[in-house]
């Protein structure tokens, strides 16, 4: 089930926004496709993400994967459980496996990103 | 969605696999499963209970006739001479100048000599041997059974119940590293008390046509102990905590067998073999790097290809890393010079640019518990 209160990038990641603080994480899709997750670099708080440049790295047991940000904003927040546990991407991807709240630049941005249903289907393939 | 070259080979439990759930990945010319389920849950299985491989992409090739022992005494860099029937000992082939052309496992079968060799690199090894033998210095045949042949490995502490349950053959007399002809489900078979995992289990080699029927024995007769498909991934990370080679990483044509702790198989005194005298030379002189295991220190993990330093200078590379699932520990494998090895010293693995403290650990990881242990 692809939640509809959030926003995807192609490189299926999602963001919910709460007015102007922005939740990202990646999706089920993501965390299906890299298999057991062992490693998340999370970014540092302070630091300034851009949409769609790659901000930090999630490592399966066999490969790194670059994480791209779905939206522009300044990291307040990030979600340390993933560093002691990294699984949480696969188990709970949409809510526990949170990766980092942002404060976002400009809300707009999320125009450019699809909503679940265009979601769905980019990923029905 | 991945593209399947048209030129993939596929083992004949291909359909077996897909029909599993198992996600698919080309692999030395084959397509093979990586997982059925999740790595980490196949490598504790494995490591708990029993799993089951396909192993059939790998090479078999035959050394027969007169004077087989000879010729494969004089190509590998092991003693087979020393072989009692049905007993198989780990080797290497290696070119004149003393580098790894490929390691492989020996058998002393009844009508020859069977080396099993990375599939990967059977089309070398088959090269090199007949070239050796065409050279006709030995009355001996060379024979790559290879595509008629299939491999199917149940590994685990539970591996010996479940033959048992399929055989009538004496598992229980069957040492480590010995092999018999016999059945198994029915399906004439080698079975060798060989792995790659680290843990006690056995290698099934089958005429290519009955695969099918002896894996769907195997899965259905494993069920009530626990048994799991297991993928090539979890091959890797078990073999990896046993602190096992990998050909292309930490063996090739650019490594002798005393830089990757392989001196032990090198055999000496048997006389005459192809690399000896470059071999010789670097027993004498001593290999000038090493192969140490690493364990992560700080956090990230190590993965081939990543450079070590010492002191901010580059002084060798990872040749394998991971999680190790049993040890909750990032281990990794890799070469540094000889006077910087040593089990407690600290090294930095680079990891996207940036230096993470890593100690030097004695070699395997992890040993499996002996018979009466914890």
């Amino acid at each position: 089930m692809i939640p509809d209160d959030r926003r995807y990038s192609r490189e299926h990641e999602w963001v919910r926004a709460d007015g102007s603080i922005g939740t990202i994480g990646i999706t089920s899709f993501a965390a299906d496709e890299l298999g057991d997750i062992v490693f998340v670099e999370l970014p540092e708080v302070g630091r300034k993400l851009k949409q769609f440049a790659a901000f930090g790295v999630v490592e399966s047991v066999k490969a790194v994967s670059d994480l791209f940000a779905p939206i522009s904003g300044e990291v307040t927040e990030v979600n340390d459980a993933l560093n002691a546990n990294p699984e949480l991407l696969n188990t709970d991807p949409f809510g526990a496996g949170w990766i980092a709240k942002v404060s976002l630049t400009d809300p707009a941005e999320a125009d450019q990103l699809l909503d679940a249903a265009a979601y769905q289907e980019l990923t029905a393939g | 969605m991945t593209d399947a070259p048209a030129a993939l080979r596929q083992t004949p439990l291909h359909d077996v696999h897909v029909e599993l759930g198992a996600r698919m990945v080309p692999f030395a010319g084959f397509e093979m499963p990586v997982q059925y389920t999740s790595i980490l849950e196949e490598h504790r299985t494995v490591r708990s209970a029993v799993g089951l491989f396909d192993l059939s992409h790998m090479g078999e090739v035959h050394a027969g006739g007169p004077e087989a022992l000879a010729f494969v005494r004089y190509a590998v860099v092991s003693d087979p001479g020393a072989l009692e029937p049905g007993q198989a000992q780990y080797s290497m082939l290696c070119t004149n100048e003393g580098g790894i052309i490929d390691d492989l496992i020996l058998y002393r079968a009844e009508d020859g000599y069977l080396i099993v060799c990375n599939a990967s690199n059977r089309e070398a090894v088959v090269a090199h041997l007949h070239a050796l033998q065409a050279r006709g210095d030995f009355d001996a045949t060379i024979e790559d059974r290879s595509d008629r042949t299939a491999l199917l490995a149940p590994q685990g502490p539970r591996a010996a119940e479940l033959l048992a349950v399929l055989t009538d053959l004496d598992l229980a007399g069957l040492g480590n590293y010995r092999s018999i002809r016999g059945q198994v489900a029915g399906v004439d078979c080698l079975v060798a008390r060989t792995g790659y995992t680290g843990e006690d289990g056995f290698e099934l080699f089958c005429d290519m046509r009955r695969a099918v029927g002896l894996w769907r024995a195997l899965m259905g007769a494993g069920a009530s102990l626990g048994l799991q498909p297991c993928g090539l991934g979890s091959r890797d990370t078990l073999r990896l905590e046993a602190g096992m080679p990998l050909y292309g990483n930490e063996l090739d044509l650019t490594v002798n067998p005393y830089e990757a702790n392989l001196g032990r198989v090198v055999k000496m005194e048997k006389g005459e073999f192809v690399g000896r005298a470059a071999l010789g030379a670097v027993q004498q002189a001593g290999p000038r790097r090493k192969l140490v295991g690493l364990v992560m220190r700080d956090n990230a993990i190590a993965r081939h290809g990543y450079p070590v330093q010492i002191d901010g200078r580059e002084v060798g590379m990872v040749t394998s890393g991971s999680l190790s699932p049993t040890l909750d520990e990032r281990i990794a494998m890799a070469y540094v010079p000889v006077e910087e090895a040593g089990a407690g010293r600290e090294v930095a693995v680079v990891v996207r640019e940036r230096p993470y403290r890593a100690e030097q650990v004695k070699l395997p990881f992890y040993r499996r518990p002996k018979p009466g242990e914890g």
